[in-house]
């Protein structure tokens, strides 16, 4: 399946390339595993939300008398507990958050902003009584308008969201306030200029919904506040630091006195790098004096945690007739749900990276409307505006005749190539991905009748950022590993490659542990990413900083100099003129020592990492449509991706298959349905379809391995850019087995079916 | 809440009539359990018909098949004879949920909980199942298209409840066939069913039709036209053409987050067409 399928990436590494059963893999079959929801303290209270049953309402009164006289009820907490927090834009995964809408997102304020927002929340002795509780908050709601669609938010008659709010981003600076929290820019030369070079332009307008990421594991948190004012939080998410700070921001606490520990996490993909439930958590344990659980129910976290924006795009691009892309142009429409902050920026930069350019402008707006606030979903922003681009260069190739992989490979970005966003690429492997489908078995495979083929590219920035590592060596040789970026996508047993491959001893000595806040220096989430890369890059630097220790250990006992002692295979040998002199001493050997010869090894680091190699991926899809039911199923898949080096295999191709599912789903049937209320209808999975395991063929995968210079072992981020390409894929695949193009997401069967009939009544007239 | 499992249909009438507040019969448990833990019910009694016999049967009375209210899909899709005899009836208990699922859905739980879009009763409805229904007043039958009168609604009075479904005497050439539409490939809810229950004569000819459909209505219907398209002919295209049209024309659907008055209507006629294929295809291959 894979290219690096026999347990090497190429012959100089031992560990490196392997494929190990994951350090967690026993726990988690065994039920073992310790979740957001797993853990219990003594006296321990139930908390719930109340939330509002109104898209948009002014919230004149909250009484919550009845409830606090309630036996078993231990305390209620609304606005009035929070202090109000001035603008402060901080980064949370790959997208900012402003303070001042953080502390209104997890307790309104002046207003509820969408169906869900949490406008009080009750500790209670059990469930029961805290729900009994909740009924018993008396809302005075003054219900306002609501407004649901960028292009509705928009209109300058718009129920505005914050009434304060003023368009950054365009001069003059506007003198009304509007939904448009800000637009933004992207240039790279004249795209006038490109357009008049070019013989053919097409230009189209798309749409796409929001989405949930569907992590199975609902957001869930235990917060336990003491008399002297320090406080233990365990919650699920992706970043445990980013949550400490956060919560010490709302609550007005040192972050010294929060010790957060992130619980095994049960999916993320970008949704749990935010806050919802911590700090009314922690309020109410403050308020009440005891540990405090809160759980969502799956209808909460569909209606009040972050989808991926809703966007409208429209692109416009200029070719030659021989197949050259002279410029291309977008506008960006992107939902922030009730905040601002939609991942419109990274949209824009995203667009036209695929290609080497010489014009591009791209203009996003950050728009908002009543729907829960978004947050990151794998490579956020990107899938939408990367759908409505491959989709007009499927059209382009088909226009001119030409296969739709050489066109790419024509225009394709590769190193040297000045990207529209700012960076000119180093290596980057587009092109070998391009090779790879080409040559691919897949890509030549007959079709059968009625049946139709997509292909479609995809590029991801991917990060780096601030990380911490810690190698402690056991007595008897064995390592304990702490990281402190939470494992979404089985990266501690990438961690534990790393740091075998460095040290040179068996990755089954090395057990791996995510660190508390308070274990570790400050450590970025996990996202962007970056994990593998960043956190790995710490793990190597942690690594040789036990080695320099190790050799300086053994040259004391040897009495020799430092750099006459070298390290390889897992231990210290005599170099140089003193080659042979000693017996080398292992790992283990000088653990045992360590008492008697300066005390322990604990090797470390804190860097922050920087030279992200970006990814790109191309991905083939075959379709089958039901012309009868508008049914579109997925034949085959195969997903192609820069893995820079695939550190351990297996978990590589099973982000390229989990990023190609829940495309599929994106492309196929996942969409909100709300009623004229504005009140979400389908808050559940019964409802809201993601792929089941019999919607979805085995998904192959081939990993092309073009190495980031700047990492030890040239790895590349993974995990996101395999949710960019499938909407694309699966459109084009669509369009070439129906002769019919959709620009508008979800290819759901009644929307296919509906568009069938449209033309079959067109052809009859 | 209280809890009871009597072990007699008797014993289940006299708590179900018991002149306190009326009770919820449970059988597999798989609407009213998840009915309860939403707190969308909250009755004050439930009572569990899975211990009397008589729900957990399956059995042949004289050449026709009885299947207990209780049985659950996995045991019908296990039951050679019941396969034989009415294979659509049996594929539309097997396609309700997850195989942990079909260790506990029952018929009659899936016709009881009153949905318009549960799998089982258009193909039941199709097969001209009839329903033996115990009450204070004693034993009485009631063909399934009228147990439903609602969304949620039955006909069924006090202390009444299912006891098991009795299924007509089978004629050779005949087969039923139930579809489903729903836009995953299972662990969803009909967006549209069909269920088509056939018989041939000797000269191959349609003698007998029965076509019923699941979310076009607010309870399963019965087509009679839909049938009457089919009788007679050898269920040749311009046959099924006609049996397609009148299933749609019968619709009367809603539009909801499930699916469009339009998309049901259409689709409505094309499941029908497969099924009454499938169903055709099966009774020239049976007996």
């Amino acid at each position: 399946m894979a290219a690096t399928s026999n347990g090497k990436a190429n012959g100089a590494t031992r560990w490196i390339g392997t494929r190990p059963v994951r350090p967690d893999g026993v726990d988690k079959v065994t039920g073992r595993a310790r979740f957001g929801a797993d853990v219990h303290l003594p006296n321990m209270l139930v908390g719930k939300v109340l939330r509002s049953p109104h898209a948009h309402a002014r919230i004149r009164s909250i009484d919550a008398s009845a409830a606090l006289a309630l036996p078993g009820v231990k305390t209620v907490t609304t606005r009035d507990d929070f202090n109000d927090l001035s603008s402060e834009f901080v980064p949370a995964g790959e997208m900012l958050v402003n303070y001042r809408d953080v502390v209104r997102n997890v307790m309104a304020r002046e207003k509820a902003l969408f169906e869900g927002h949490p406008v009080a929340a009750v500790a209670a002795v059990s469930e029961k009584v805290a729900r009994e509780a909740l009924a018993l908050i008396d809302v005075d709601y003054e219900v306002l308008p609501h407004v649901l669609d960028v292009v509705d938010a928009m209109a300058p008659d718009a129920p505005l969201l914050h009434e304060d709010m003023i368009t950054a981003g365009v001069e003059p600076t506007p003198t009304k306030p509007s939904n448009i929290a800000k637009v933004v820019e992207f240039k790279l030369g004249d795209v006038a200029e490109g357009f008049a070079e070019a013989d053919i332009v097409i230009e189209r307008e798309f749409s796409t919904q929001p989405v949930h990421q569907g992590y199975i594991e609902p957001h869930s948190c235990i917060a336990n506040y003491s008399e002297d004012g320090q406080a233990e939080l365990w919650c699920t998410t992706q970043g445990h630091f980013v949550v400490r700070g956060h919560c010490a921001k709302l609550l007005g606490m040192d972050v010294s006195k929060l010790r957060v520990t992130a619980s095994e996490i049960g999916g993320g993909f970008g949704g749990k790098t935010v806050v919802y439930l911590e700090p009314v958590a922690l309020m109410l344990s403050r308020k009440s004096g005891q540990p405090v659980k809160m759980t969502m129910s799956r209808e909460e976290v569909f209606r009040a945690s972050g989808p991926a924006a809703g966007t409208r795009v429209w692109v416009k691009i200029g070719m030659t007739n021989d197949g050259r892309i002279t410029a291309g142009e977008a506008v960006l429409k992107y939902q922030a749900g009730a905040f601002q902050g939609s991942p419109v920026q990274p949209g824009c930069m995203c667009a036209f990276a695929p290609y080497d350019l010489n014009h591009v402008k791209v203009v996003g707006y950050d728009v908002l409307v009543n729907r829960p606030k978004v947050a990151a979903y794998r490579a956020p922003g990107a899938p939408q505006s990367e759908f409505a681009v491959e989709s007009v260069v499927d059209e382009l190739a088909k226009r001119i005749g030409m296969d739709p992989v050489e066109l790419r490979l024509k225009n394709a970005a590769k190193q040297g190539t000045k990207a529209a966003y700012g960076p000119t690429f180093g290596p980057v492997g587009l092109v070998e991905t391009l090779e790879e489908a080409k040559a691919h078995e897949h890509y030549r495979a007959p079709l059968k009748e009625g049946q139709g083929r997509g292909v479609a590219s995809g590029f991801w920035f991917n990060i780096g950022g601030e990380t911490c590592a810690t190698l402690n060596l056991g007595e008897d040789g064995t390592i304990a590993l702490v990281a402190g970026t939470p494992d979404i996508g089985g990266s501690r047993a990438s961690l534990c490659l790393q740091a075998a491959e460095t040290l040179g001893v068996d990755v089954e000595r090395i057990r791996p542990l995510i660190g508390d806040t308070s274990t570790l220096g400050y450590t970025f989430l996990t996202g962007g990413s970056r994990t593998a890369f960043a956190s790995g890059m710490a793990v190597v630097e942690a690594g040789k900083d036990m080695i320099r220790q190790l050799c300086e250990r053994a040259a004391k006992v040897w009495d020799i100099p430092v750099d006459a002692v070298e390290w390889a295979d897992g231990e210290a040998r005599p170099a140089g003129s003193n080659a042979g002199e000693f017996d080398p001493l292992s790992l283990a050997d000088l653990a045992r020592l360590a008492g008697k010869t300066g005390g322990p090894f604990v090797g470390r680091a804190q860097i922050n990492a920087q030279g992200a190699g970006p990814s790109f991926g191309t991905h083939i899809v075959d379709v089958d449509v039901d012309r009868e039911t508008g049914r579109v199923t997925i034949e085959r898949y195969t997903v192609i991706q820069d893995a820079g080096t695939a550190v351990h295999p297996s978990y590589v191709e099973g982000q390229l298959q989990g990023g190609a599912v829940q495309g599929i789903g994106w492309a196929l049937n996942e969409e909100y349905i709300y009623d004229d209320k504005g009140r979400l209808q389908n808050p559940g999975f019964l409802d809201y379809r993601i792929p089941v395991c019999s919607d979805v063929p085995m998904i192959d995968t081939v990993i092309v391995e073009v190495p980031n210079p700047t990492h030890p072992y040239g790895v590349r981020g993974v995990g996101e850019t395999p949710i960019v390409p499938p909407m694309a894929a699966i459109a084009n695949a669509v369009e070439d087995a129906l002769g019919m193009r959709f620009m508008d997401l979800p290819m759901s069967p009644p929307r296919v079916l509906k568009a069938l009939e449209d033309a079959r009544i067109a052809e009859a007239a | 809440m209280r809890y009871e499992a009597p072990e007699t249909i008797e014993g289940a009438v006299k708590l179900l009539a018991g002149g306190g507040p009326r009770g919820r019969v449970l059988a597999g448990g798989t609407d009213l359990l998840v009915q309860l833990r939403a707190g969308m019910i909250a009755p004050e009694l439930v009572v569990d018909i899975k211990r009397i016999d008589e729900t957990r049967e399956i059995r042949e009375e004289g050449g026709r098949l009885v299947i207990g209210a209780a049985v659950t899909g996995a045991e019908l899709g296990e039951h050679a004879a019941a396969k034989a005899m009415w294979p659509g009836v049996v594929e539309s208990a097997e396609l309700i949920g997850s195989t942990q699922i079909q260790g506990r859905a029952s018929l009659a739980g899936n016709l009881c909980n009153a949905s318009p879009a549960a799998d089982t009763v258009p193909a039941l409805v199709a097969a001209a199942a009839q329903c033996r229904i115990a009450g204070p007043g004693g034993v009485r039958r009631l063909p399934v298209e009228e147990v439903c009168t609602g969304p949620g609604q039955l006909s069924l009075d006090d202390g009444e409840f299912v006891v098991a479904f009795e299924f007509p005497e089978r004629r050779p050439r005949s087969a039923d066939a139930y579809l489903r539409f729903i836009p995953r490939t299972e662990m969803d809810i009909a967006v549209v069913g069909a269920g088509v229950n056939l018989s041939f004569d000797d000269s191959g000819r349609c003698a007998a039709a029965r076509v019923a459909l699941g979310a076009v209505a607010p309870t399963v219907i019965l087509v009679e036209a839909a049938g009457r398209a089919l009788v007679g002919t050898e269920c040749d295209d311009a046959a099924l053409q006609n049996m397609a049209a009148a299933a749609s024309a019968a619709c009367r659907p809603i539009d909801d987050k499930r699916g469009t008055v339009e998309y049901r209507t259409k689709v409505a006629g094309v499941l029908a067409t497969r099924a009454a294929k499938i169903a055709a295809q099966r009774a020239k291959g049976a007996r």
